[in-house]
């Protein structure tokens, strides 16, 4: 039946949560187009042939194979946007630079958005005033508190803390830092 | 608008200013319009702020206390402008024709650099809907109407708010065949959940505060 295919990319993407990203499916998409393509052929003959021969029956199927190619479309854009939403919010989760496994499931034209997305937000951001403008991708919390609890790994020795006091760090020792 | 630019804040009155500009476009489903000057001038206490702790006594008390005051209007202004942000791209169709078809004596909701973004950010979204299937298409379907694709804001949700300056006759619901108009008052400091159509242009003129 039409429009299967391309329901199926949709329910691919219903089914990864959270807002995961899928490896994108570049198979999928091309069959769709196919299909698009096919029924787009099929009008047109049929269209000529209506005209030419004055067949009104034609005139359902004609305005069926119409309404599959409007789903199709709705859809595949609706699986791009999708996705494209997705990678947006990856810019915000993860900073400027995704994670591998991550960016193997991008297709080039994601990975051409997602840098052209990175370059707008790095010039908003600039922009916002002072001198290097503010980086609205930190403090995406309330501050909490001041301090964190910090625990030591390995002997250190002396750590110099920005604002001037310095801490000894042994190791297993726990310490409050700013 | 001449009175307001005159007007000298004090850092708290500025800051209380910047948590109401925070709160109504966080509660708004709707863009506000862009308090610039707040954000300039907090932009400037900041810096102030780091200035003054760069002078100061290491290990004085003070520091601790002012660099979470930092944090916290950093926060605040943080998620502000994030706010507008996630607005900007989410009915970006719209607010750009809302841009382009205002008059030039008109001032914009937007501030120049959420211009330029809006802007990028229309066209890369709609180059890569072109390059990864629009082109694929049937000519006939290649076109796309993003106003049309892209929802509105949905001004008829509920907000709460609190009213700060007394309204009288405050439309609640306009007259239709079934129902006569229903206004009511609002008195100053009460609280109320209204459909944010209503009151939008009491939130823009500052006589209630989105809650």
């Amino acid at each position: 039946m039409f429009c299967e295919k391309v329901v199926e990319l949709i329910r691919e993407l219903q089914r990864a949560t959270d807002g995961q990203l899928p490896p994108f499916n570049e198979d999928g998409i091309r069959e769709v187009l196919e299909e698009m393509k096919a029924l787009y052929e099929q009008n047109q003959s049929d269209v000529n042939e209506a005209k030419s021969e004055e067949k009104t029956d034609l005139i359902p199927t004609i305005k069926f194979r119409h309404c599959c190619l409007l789903r199709n479309k709705r859809c595949i854009l609706a699986y791009l946007y999708d996705r494209m939403l997705r990678i947006r919010s990856l810019r915000w989760e993860y900073g400027s630079v995704l994670p591998s496994e991550i960016r193997f499931h991008f297709a080039p034209e994601e990975t051409e958005w997602f840098n052209q997305y990175k370059k707008s937000l790095a010039t908003y951001m600039r922009a916002i005033g002072g001198d290097e403008g503010l980086d609205i991708t930190q403090d995406m919390k309330p501050p909490k508190s001041l301090f964190i609890e910090v625990r030591c790994l390995k002997d250190y020795g002396e750590f110099e803390i920005d604002d001037g006091t310095t801490v000894l760090l042994k190791k297993n020792s726990q310490v409050r830092v700013k | 608008e001449d009175e307001e630019e005159e007007e000298i804040l004090t850092p708290a009155q500025l800051i209380h200013k910047l948590e109401e500009a925070w709160l109504n476009e966080k509660f708004s489903p709707d863009l506000l319009e862009c308090k610039s000057e707040i954000v300039e001038c907090v932009m400037e206490q900041l810096d102030h702020m780091e200035k003054n702790l760069q002078r100061a006594k290491k290990g004085d008390l003070k520091i601790t206390v002012h660099r979470m005051e930092m944090e916290r209007i950093r926060y605040v202004l943080s998620s502000y402008l994030r706010s507008r942000l996630q607005k900007i791209e989410k009915f970006f169709p719209h607010i750009l024709e809302k841009e382009r078809s205002r008059p030039e004596t008109e001032p914009s909701f937007l501030s120049a650099q959420e211009v330029a973004f809006a802007k990028e950010y229309a066209s890369n979204c709609e180059s890569h809907l072109k390059k990864l299937a629009l082109k694929r298409m049937p000519p006939n379907l290649q076109a796309l109407d993003v106003i049309k694709a892209v929802a509105k804001p949905n001004l008829d949700s509920f907000v709460f708010l609190r009213v700060k300056e007394k309204q009288e006759n405050v439309l609640v619901e306009p007259e239709t065949g079934d129902q006569r108009e229903y206004t009511v008052d609002l008195e100053e400091g009460s609280q109320h959940l209204m459909r944010y159509r209503m009151i939008a242009p009491l939130v823009a003129s500052g006589a209630v505060q989105l809650i």
